[in-house]
């Protein structure tokens, strides 16, 4: 095993227990706190990941979120399989497995890497040009090979294990960023009294606190300030303090998408916990303190494992008590780096050199540097680097050009300067403006209530950044209602400076065209691809952007986005401004499709809704049909019986005797008030105020445009009291479009709806002896022909229940519906069962009564309609009341191209082979020779073998349709053509008879 | 008979509730079916409130999320000329509508809906797993109500104690909500 690079004595866990893991397939031991990527240099090793495009091999360049390079899979089990986790973000935990990506068939040894040699034809925009001929060729080859080498990781192929949870929350001030600003504001927010929610991504609250060792506030060093103003802060009942959570998106009125990764760090989670938790908050107020992200300098091959970010290096170092080498180089354009170079040397890494591309950097830290007998190159740049595997020497050369001097070393740690992270402010939508003077984007105009605070806002400086932020997150719990703080803003007494650094690339990443000097490391995007990108016409930064892939996807241009607008705005000639920046979209970081769904899978994927009978259906042998959110039984099998056996024994079985069918999910609305009969007539074609009470009629609705809507039989249960039934699909369309005429139409009527769909559970008795089955359970209701004719509607009761007893059918046999309270559904399905048997009635399902309902030639909305078909097309005009004023869709039907000759019509078919069963949707020519495409006359709506018919049947929109009654048509499929002729659409009982039968 | 039945009118079928013997618990919430009430949907103009407020015995409540109580009723306000009604101890609500004289309409809707107790130091967390209503007891203090959302269902929302909810939903999505919450319980903590 390497060298442990672990410093006894520094860093803040090393009294930490030990934690083993491994990394592809190696055994390593890290400690508790660390992450992923310390626990890797602390052993040593910094090789961590391919890139991209190219295969190279990748380092650790950071510490934080922004990582685009050491992306590595973390598995738990076969199914618990995360890739592209960032190794800087992964807390370690005992017995973790983490793996490399992207290569093969080792990250040593990796073949792809060959793409890193033939880079010339992978530049940038290679796939719009390099792959275009031959044509065919696209399709075939290239794009399933781009397609099988694209992508980082492999996607867990089994469903996941794990379960995620959910939170709306609601506060009066929300910090965004718990570094020592964001920290500052949610104290002073949270001593008016308001609700306040503060978070940060990391483990602990303290951002550039972890590595910023000259930091003194309140008397304490800047990290032990700010571990006690998070144990205060969660001392506290108005304040939710929330680690190890990234807000990923911002949204309309303050609205925050967040997730808390909750048990991604433990070694052995509960079963209770979840993986993740999302967060939904509404803040009054937000305070943006999501701080700055430093830049990498732009060379030649910077990007070799061992290259990284100066602030990480002296995080792992401050932090972690890791050092990233034993002889380290360090480049930089800003003072930041003086620091970081102080640092190590204390902690006895030997500083090669300090490479300062600015001459004559001065300042108190240089002088330090100075005083520590550090070697500062100015005015000189790092030209070139050597190693692979691993950067082992560096070579500097004035800025302006001259001798080269190659200095070994094992790391260089490199700053351009700071970012400012606009992200969350430019998912606001807030502009940013380009402050000229030091070179950055900065929040210019706000576009909701929130405020930026200290490095996000542009301000340098602890002591600067503290007192804006305490002043703004005072300031906001004021407006948003907190009363006048108590306590002192916290006082800085030390703290280091941050510079402007540079932007863009530097003299080391060349003119030439072989030169890889990387600005977007995630997306393989060098400084030539940008001026190529230039070169080639490109002169928006959004169409740069989308040329080269710079920024783009989940590295939303954390480290990248300065440095190639830079480039480009050079290349162009134009200042930065007039180039533009790219919008930031959410997410932030990625975010798993675990916590966007959390509840809603398995079970609750959707609610799925159940009859009172369900369970009494499934014991029955029921298969079950979805409609809408509905299981339906379908039909009821007998042992041995497939679905056409038993669809035809329930077909004939109510014809013969009687059968029962649950109808509860048909929509029910029941209308009250004195004008209850005047809005049944604005509301459906029919007529309603000379229906007598007692009495039923069938219902048909239409849009205002004129087309059928939906349809049911209505029940006038007294003067100012309908109860009103509709289609399952269209019970809340109905209920939604009724209650939106009558309070924008007819406010002017006194009637009211009630959705009552789920009081009353209907069991359908149909058939020649349906009396028989309901007479011995029913009181107080005289079932006589004469008492109680076809369409009538009885209150009383049955089974000593209260019921809504309906006569009317769907099945054209004398028929009932029986309503009940829906918690006696299942009791009184099982007592009208029980009777039933008597008779030799069966169970049946919704395939049986649909074939019974078209053997009537009954349309059911939705299948025979399509939102296109009159009441005419339908041909049930006897369902409009003629003598009527008004009615919605009365206007719409009479439309020119409504009532115009050679609309398609409903009809019935009949095969000439009787036995030969339509397809559903088939189309319809009056020529089957034509050449094809053939003119289609028409479509089969509804199709099915009657066993009653003994033949099948079928209904189907015709052009011109009635006209063309007894006249062959014809259904060509893929293997024939089946002959039609266009009938009549009752196949059965065509006078009607045995309703009263 | 099935599990958790409960017996009708003395000649009548057993009554079968959608949730009976349903039960869930989590750290610091309880999640459980309430028995069967008496509901009304209850809908009327302003005029007619104190002729229906005699009749029911109850000050019918007139701004919005609010609610009365009076015994065993309870009226939520679910909109300016609408309330739900419901008594526990099963009293009869459509009668005692029908006392008032001024116009209304009153349908029973005992059987559509279903109510569930959310109970103990997390149930506000644990309905917050779904219903997006800011339920802070400055915001929702008790005896407040609110039709709203839980995940993909319509429910009513009513707070009967700072550390309780009752939830009431069509019965159909009654298994939906249930299972939502018993989800949400074993996250929500206080």
């Amino acid at each position: 095993m390497a060298a442990s690079y672990r410093i006894s004595g520094a860093g803040r866990f090393s009294h930490a227990k030990v934690a083993k893991f491994s990394f592809d397939g190696r055994p390593y031991a890290g400690i508790e706190g660390d992450t992923l990527a310390s626990a890797l240099l602390a052993n040593g090793v910094h090789l961590a990941g391919r890139s991209f495009k190219y295969h190279r091999p990748r380092g650790i360049l950071s510490a934080g979120a922004e990582e685009p390079n050491a992306l590595v899979e973390i598995r738990r089990d076969a199914a618990r399989r995360t890739p592209n986790v960032r190794a800087t973000v992964q807390e370690l935990y005992d017995g973790l497995e983490a793996a490399s990506q992207n290569r093969w068939p080792s990250l040593s040894f990796d073949v792809g890497a060959v793409n890193d040699a033939f880079s010339p034809l992978f530049s940038a925009g290679f796939y719009y040009k390099t792959f275009m001929w031959p044509k065919t060729a696209w399709k075939s080859l290239y794009e399933p090979k781009i397609r099988a080498a694209a992508g980082l990781g492999v996607a867990p192929d089994q469903p996941d294990p794990d379960h995620y949870a959910a939170r709306f929350a609601h506060c009066e001030v929300l910090v965004l960023g718990g570094g020592a600003a964001g920290l500052a504001a949610a104290l002073a927010a949270a001593e008016t009294g308001v609700r306040v929610i503060v978070v940060d991504e990391q483990a602990d609250f303290g951002g550039a606190l972890r590595f910023e060792a000259g930091a003194r506030i309140d008397g304490q060093d800047g990290w032990t300030w700010a571990q006690g103003v998070v144990a205060r802060l969660k001392a506290m009942d108005n304040v939710r303090v929330l680690n190890r959570t990234t807000a990923f998106g911002y949204y309309a009125q303050n609205f925050i998408g967040l997730v808390e990764r909750v048990s991604d760090h433990l070694a052995a989670p509960g079963r209770d916990l979840p993986r993740e938790r999302l967060w939904q908050i509404r803040a009054k107020k937000v305070v943006l303190a999501t701080g700055a992200i430093e830049r990498h300098m732009v060379f030649a091959d910077n990007d070799r494992p061992g290259i990284m970010l100066v602030s990480a290096a002296r995080t792992y170092l401050n932090h972690y008590g890791v050092a990233v080498g034993r002889n380290v180089g360090i480049y930089t354009a800003n003072d930041s780096a003086y620091a970081a170079a102080l640092d190590l040397k204390k902690a006895g890494v030997n500083v090669a050199a300090i490479v300062d591309l600015r001459d004559n950097p001065s300042g108190e830290l240089v002088d330090q540097a100075r005083a520590a007998n550090i070697e500062i190159h100015d005015g000189r740049a790092v030209v070139r680097v050597g190693g692979k595997l691993r950067v082992n020497s560096m070579t500097v050369q004035k800025r302006t050009g001259g001798g080269e001097r190659t200095l070994p070393i094992d790391a260089l740690l490199m700053s351009a300067g700071w970012t400012p992270s606009v992200h969350l402010f430019s998912q606001s939508r807030g502009k940013v403006a380009f402050n000229d003077e030091v070179k950055r984007f900065l929040p210019g105009t706000y576009a909701q209530d929130c405020v930026s605070v200290g490095a996000c806002n542009g301000t340098d400086g602890l002591a600067a950044s503290v007192d804006e932020a305490y002043a703004a997150g005072a300031k906001a719990a004021k407006e948003a209602g907190g009363k006048a703080a108590k306590s002192a803003k916290p006082k800085v007494e030390a703290s280091e400076g941050w510079s402007r650094g540079m932007l863009g690339a530097a003299p080391g990443a060349g003119p030439g065209t072989t030169v890889k000097a990387f600005v977007d490391f995630q997306n393989d995007v060098t400084a030539k691809d940008i001026r190529q990108a230039v070169h080639e016409g490109m002169r928006s930064i959004e169409h740069v952007k989308r040329f080269t892939t710079n920024g783009m996807a989940t590295d939303q241009g954390k480290t990248s986005n300065m440095h190639g607008l830079a480039i480009a705005a050079e290349e162009l000639g134009k200042p930065i401004p007039q180039v533009g920046l790219t919008t930031f979209r959410a997410p932030y970081t990625p975010v798993t499709f675990g916590s966007i769904a959390n509840h809603a899978r398995g079970a609750l994927f959707d609610p799925t809704r159940r009859t009172t009978t369900h369970g009494w259906a499934e014991k029955h042998g029921a298969v079950f049909e979805d409609v809408g959110q509905w299981k339906r039984a379908w039909y009821f099998a007998k042992a041995g019986e497939d679905m056409h056996a038993a669809v035809n024994r329930e077909c004939v079985t109510v014809r013969k005797t009687a059968g029962l069918f649950d109808a509860s999910t048909l929509g029910k609305i029941e209308v009250v008030g004195p004008d209850a009969a005047t809005f049944m007539e604005l509301m459906y074609t029919n007529p309603w105020q000379k229906l007598a009470p007692g009495r039923c009629r069938y219902g048909l609705m239409l849009r205002e445009d004129g087309f059928i809507y939906d349809d049911g039989v209505v029940g006038r249960l007294a003067e100012d009291r309908f109860h009103v039934t509709t289609t399952t699909g269209g019970a809340a369309r109905v209920m939604n479009q009724m209650e939106d005429y009558l309070q924008t139409e007819f406010p002017q009527l006194k009637v009211w709806l009630t959705s009552i769909s789920e009081q009353w559970a209907v069991v359908a008795v149909q058939g020649p002896n349906s009396r028989k089955i309901i007479e011995p359970l029913v009181e107080g209701i005289d079932l006589s022909d004469e008492a109680f004719p076809h369409m009538s509607v009885r209150e009383g009761k049955i089974c000593g229940v209260p019921t809504r007893l309906f006569r009317m059918s769907f099945s054209g046999e004398r028929g009932f519906e029986v309503n009940v309270p829906a918690d006696y559904g299942e009791a009184v399905w099982e007592a009208l069962w029980a009777e039933g048997q008597k008779h030799g009635a069966c169970a049946y399902g919704t395939e049986t009564m649909h074939v019974l309902r078209a053997e009537k030639g009954y349309i059911i909305v939705g299948q025979d309609t399509d939102g296109t078909v009159t009441v005419n097309d339908a041909g049930i005009d006897w369902a409009i009341g003629k003598k009527k004023a008004d009615f919605v869709g009365m206007r719409g039907m009479m439309r020119p191209d409504l009532v115009a000759p050679g609309r398609k019509q409903l009809v019935g078919l009949k095969t000439k082979d009787p036995n030969v069963v339509l397809e559903e949707g088939a189309q319809i020519v009056a020529d089957p020779s034509q050449p094809i495409p053939m003119k289609m006359i028409g479509h089969v709506t509804s199709s099915y073998w009657s066993e009653n018919c003994g033949r099948s049947i079928a209904l189907g929109l015709v052009a011109g349709g009635r006209e063309k009654m007894g006249q062959t048509l014809y259904v060509p499929m893929p293997d024939r053509v089946i002959e039609v002729e266009v009938s009549g659409t009752v196949f059965f009982d065509e006078k009607g008879e045995r309703l009263n039968g | 008979m099935a599990k958790g039945a409960v017996k009708s009118a003395p000649a009548g079928v057993e009554r079968r509730p959608a949730l009976a013997g349903r039960e869930a618990t989590g750290k610091s919430v309880k999640v459980e079916p309430l028995g069967p009430a008496e509901r009304v949907s209850l809908r009327a103009s302003a005029e007619s409130v104190a002729s229906l407020s005699r009749a029911l015995g109850l000050t019918l409540p007139q701004k919005p999320k609010t609610s009365a109580a009076k015994g065993s009723r309870i009226a939520l306000w679910l909109g300016p000329d609408e309330w739900l009604v419901f008594d526990e101890e099963g009293k009869d609500l459509l009668g005692d509508c029908a006392k008032a004289k001024q116009l209304h309409s009153a349908v029973g809707i005992s059987h559509r809906n279903v109510a569930i107790s959310v109970s103990g130091p997390a149930a506000e967390a644990c309905v917050n797993a779904g219903c997006p209503q800011d339920l802070s007891l400055a915001a929702f203090p008790v005896g407040a109500c609110s039709r709203t959302v839980l995940g993909k269902a319509e429910i009513i929302l009513y707070r009967p104690a700072e550390d309780a909810f009752r939830v009431e939903c069509w019965r159909s999505f009654s298994d939906y909500v249930f299972t939502f919450l018993s989800e949400a319980a074993r996250d929500a903590a206080a």
